[in-house]
């Protein structure tokens, strides 16, 4: 085994240990040498000290891992740090601005689309990103565009609401009636 | 609430009340606020396990799994390994200085496999290094030799083989062979339901810290803290009282972080242990699918008579469920299928037998509800063959044998007093979700077109609310309050999504009178609360609520007293509310009344306990109460099936469900929206799958198909019931919500049959097992044709 791997290593085409790269993330410009199989992902989280974007299944199966590269929704688990050089990256951390929330954060309390929190950030990211591309006009194509993003709690009904709310540009804090 | 019944497709609106008022303070029990981490949820600040800073010198753990599903370990070389860049410790069991065994309630479950390798992804050796990565290339340098032994793999084969983790149980009320001897009319048959992943978004983690003395810290997600620590310790070899457990929150638990946790935890400290560092063991999602246990697969047998209205003469039936190589929980999950296969009805006389097989598969494990769903989707498929026998709707036949006066005794002699509630949520939903106008309508789409079939279920839920295991129905809380008048609280509740912070903070607030910002939430730590039950068994609130207001009640009849002493008042005139307290006619600010008691030396700290009053179970004789109250509701779900191909679309879902008074009306209606969709998957398309090696297949969301917002019904209707206290004593006469809304959607499993029996116009039986993937609905339409084909059927 040893020694076929040592064969491998010998063979195989030289790659540097550490690629310099430099991305916008969440507004501020980043220069730092990654590791060529580095995932985006990994990167936000062990080397910016970004831990909002979440590691769910790191196949790019679950969504949890979305962030926004120039505004578009894409999986971080899958995606290279070196394949974003030069790229603007938006977070979960970036989407507030001060203490005021993004819309679609807000939309999300209001409508409490959320059980564990744990898709959360991956599920917002992706609603931003789903009304930035310009795709989901009905609740229908919200309930289709969404269908990368699970949440195993099933707060489906209500991140639904929350995204055609904001979609819709309704008012989300309306009074609601005492239920009991 | 959400919507009027009746009405048109709803829009939910946002569930919280928006502007409460000047005279009220928010966050009282019974208020809809949102989840104590709601900001934190949207913003990424809440702190997982995995995103705790990790300190300098963290080594990451990586395990190697049997690729065996039972075999003999001859030969076991970690030398290579041990030499591998970055690697810091290799273990083996012989390197385990406790107890190797960490079967929660008996034993079974080594931490790492001593001798014998009994499923596909056991554990078998633990690394420690620098990196994931190269823990994880030093794996791959360990020589392992096996010799294999005969495996078994499936139900049919361990009931062959008589393999089982326990003896079995009977549970008998009346006479049931020779009811069945009498019936007018008679059915038999057997069906299959599969298990179910968790698939909390969260995986299995632990990060386990050395401490000076050989102590240990460990942050698990886990819903069982007390037991990761006593089973740290036991592998250790050290007292509980040098470990610590704590959890903030987990992304998910459904039951898969009761037992499960342990492992991970274990093999964290562990490694931290040999080591002397900083150890974190994060599964890989893949390894967590195939290494951890799962909702228990069930095959059922039924023998059922009946009169021509449908009501059950007598029954037997037996539940086998596929226990894994050890028994974990798995005696507690099959008593409960057995305790939930009445559901709703009045059985007579029946006869329900449980059987524990042991197979070569992971040890299968607790999974909402426990074990419920499948003894009530084993009655409710019975009923709905009878109904397809008698030529009725099903609807008319559940009503028939609904628990009612005089029709109240369970098969384990419990009294239920919840037969009228089930009757009135029935006719509720039946008018509200215009069950025979839909009938009716669904009737004549069926009519009309060949291909597409649609299909209607109204069912009820009734689920048993206490732990099983009586002893487990206790709970403990801690209350601090400082002298500036803020709260702090601990009870031994776990947070998973769920709310149950929110909910007992929310109670505690009340009891002090003050609002709900006043009341810090702290980490779960076995530190704080000793010898915790897991929040487990939707007992959550119920239990840790009642431990923590009886702290909080502590403290206040404190403070009464000294303050009617010091102002010379009446202590019936002092009274907490709205962030003052009254004291005759004087009014104090609370932190000022805090203040006061402080520097006049009043203790302002107290612990509360809690047991559940009335519950007992004598398992010998398979009678008592386990229950200390039940949950109700009832759903009906409606999906169209296209008969060529079986695949289908969740129309309409009608939810009516019984949270009692509820502490928290948002958080409880999440928890019912939450439960369905979740029991939806596990009924339709999430399928577990073997191969003949007994090797999990379908260990990725690629494979293992999880709901999306996409397959949730678009005509989606909740509400809960109004005006319906528990009658029992617990807190705000509100009733546990956790596991009994995932029952609900066993309406869509049968609304799934229901579609396949119109393709033969009703007239023959279906066999359909779960899940109900496209393909055996396909299957189970074929079947239906080929009975259509060969002539009308003469019925039983």
């Amino acid at each position: 085994m040893d020694q076929r791997l040592a064969e491998l290593r010998d063979t195989a085409p030289a790659v540097p240990d550490r690629i310099p790269i430099s991305l916008v993330v969440n507004g501020v410009e980043k220069r730092m040498e990654v590791a060529a199989w580095t995932t985006l992902l990994d990167l936000l989280r062990n080397t910016l000290d970004l831990p909002g974007t979440k590691k769910g299944c790191d196949h790019g199966q679950c969504g949890a891992c979305t962030v926004l590269v120039d505004g578009r929704r894409i999986n971080s688990c899958l995606t290279l740090a070196v394949m974003k050089d030069g790229c603007e990256v938006t977070t979960i951390e970036g989407l507030a601005t001060g203490d005021v929330l993004h819309p679609m954060q807000q939309a999300f309390v209001d409508h409490d689309a959320y059980q564990c929190g744990y898709c959360t950030p991956g599920q917002i990211c992706s609603a931003v990103g789903l009304i930035s591309e310009g795709q989901a006009r009905t609740r229908e194509e919200i309930r289709d565009l969404m269908s990368g993003n699970i949440c195993r709690c099933g707060a489906y009904p209500n991140i639904i609401a929350a995204i055609e709310g904001v979609l819709g540009g309704t008012a989300p804090a309306q009074a609601k009636e005492d239920p009991a | 609430m959400r919507d009027e019944p009746g009405f048109g497709p709803t829009t939910p609106g946002p569930v919280h009340d928006a502007n409460p008022g000047p005279a009220r303070l928010r966050g009282a029990a019974g208020d809809p606020v949102p989840h104590d981490s709601a900001a934190k949820h949207v913003s990424g600040e809440a702190v997982y396990t995995d995103d705790i800073p990790e300190l300098p010198g963290t080594l990451h753990a990586y395990v190697l799994q049997s690729p065996r599903a039972h075999a003999r370990i001859l030969r076991l070389d970690v030398s290579a390994a041990r030499r591998a860049p970055g690697v810091h410790a290799v273990l083996t069991a012989g390197d385990v200085p406790g107890a190797v065994d960490i079967g929660p309630v008996f034993p079974g479950d080594p931490v790492l496999a001593p001798e014998l390798v009994e499923y596909v992804g056991q554990a078998v050796a633990a690394i420690a290094a620098e990196t994931p990565g190269q823990a994880r290339a030093a794996a791959a340098l360990i020589e392992a030799e096996y010799e294999d032994l005969p495996a078994i793999l499936t139900v049919d084969e361990a009931l062959e083989a008589g393999s089982y983790v326990g003896p079995g149980l009977t549970m008998r009320l009346g006479e049931s062979a020779a009811a069945l001897a009498a019936a007018p009319r008679r059915l038999s048959g057997s069906f299959a339901m599969g298990g179910q992943d968790h698939f909390y978004l969260e995986g299995q983690i632990a990060y386990a810290l050395p401490r000076e003395d050989g102590d240990m810290l460990v942050h698990s997600s886990t819903q069982h803290p007390s037991e990761v620590q006593h089973l740290i310790a036991k592998v250790l070899g050290r007292p509980d009282a040098h470990v610590t457990v704590e959890v903030r929150r987990m992304g998910g638990g459904f039951g898969g972080k009761e037992t499960q946790p342990a492992l991970i935890a274990c093999i964290a400290a562990l490694l931290a242990d040999a080591t002397g560092r900083p150890v974190k063991y994060r599964m890989d999602r893949d390894d967590d699918m195939v290494m951890t246990g799962k909702r228990h697969d069930f095959q059922v047998r039924y023998e059922v008579g009946f009169d021509e209205e449908g009501r059950i003469q007598g029954i037997e039936m037996d539940l086998a469920a596929r226990c894994g190589m050890s028994p974990d929980l798995s005696n507690a999950v099959v008593d409960r299928a057995m305790f939930h296969a009445d559901n709703a009805y009045f059985l007579a006389n029946a006869t329900v037998t449980g059987l524990r097989c042991k197979t070569n598969t992971v040890s299968n494990t607790a999974f909402r509800g426990f074990g419920g769903p499948q003894g009530m989707v084993a009655i409710e498929y019975v009923v709905d063959e009878i109904a397809r026998a008698l030529g009725r709707d099903p609807l008319d036949v559940r009503r028939a044998n609904l628990y009612g006066p005089g029709r109240d005794l369970t098969h384990y002699h419990q009294p239920v007093e919840d037969g009228p509630l089930l009757a009135a949520l029935m006719d509720d939903l039946e008018a509200s979700c215009a069950y025979r106008e839909r009938r009716r309508a669904i009737d004549a789409f069926n009519a009309a077109h060949r291909v597409l079939k649609k299909g209607l279920a109204l069912t009820p839920v009734k689920f048993g609310i206490s732990f099983t295991a009586t002893h487990m129905n206790q709970a403990g809380a801690l209350v601090h309050l400082y002298q500036d008048g803020s709260i702090q609280l601990n009870h031994g509740g776990t947070e998973m999504g769920q709310g149950v912070h929110t909910k007992v903070a929310q109670l505690v607030a009340t009891e002090f009178g003050v609002g709900l910002d006043r009341v810090r939430i702290m980490a779960t730590s076995t530190g704080k609360v000793p010898n915790t039950s897991p929040t487990a068994a939707s007992s959550g609130t119920d239990l840790n609520g009642a431990a923590a207001l009886r702290a909080a009640r502590e403290i206040r009849n404190r403070m009464t007293l000294f303050l009617a002493e010091h102002f010379a008042e009446p202590a019936e005139s002092v009274a907490f509310r709205d962030g003052i307290v009254a004291v005759g006619g004087r009014t104090l600010a609370f932190a000022e009344a805090c203040h006061l008691a402080y520097v006049n030396r009043i203790h302002l700290s107290a612990a509360g306990y809690y047991r559940t009053p009335k519950i007992w179970w004598d398992r010998t004789e398979a009678r008592g109460r386990p229950f200390y109250y039940f949950a109700c509701g009832a759903a009906a779900t409606e999906v169209l099936v296209d008969t060529l191909t079986g695949e289908y679309r969740f129309l309409r879902a009608d939810l009516l469900h019984d949270c009692g008074t509820s502490v928290n009306p948002a958080i409880d209606l999440g928890q019912v929206e939450g439960g369905y969709v979740q029991g939806l998957g596990w009924l339709s398309f999430e399928e577990l799958w073997w191969d003949a090696h007994g090797r999990l297949r379908t260990h990725a969301p690629s494979t293992y198909k999880i709901p999306t917002g996409r397959d949730v019904p678009a005509d989606f209707r909740v509400r809960l019931v109004a005006n319906q206290p528990n009658r029992e004593d617990v807190v705000h006469r509100s009733k546990a919500v956790g596991e009994p809304p995932l029952m609900l959607a066993i309406s869509g499993y049968l609304a799934l049959k229901d579609a396949v029996a119109a393709v033969g116009g009703h007239r023959f039986p279906v066999h359909l097992d779960a899940p109900a993937t496209p393909e055996r609905v396909l299957m189970a339409c074929e079947a239906v044709r080929a009975l259509g084909a060969a002539g009308p059927w003469a019925g039983p």
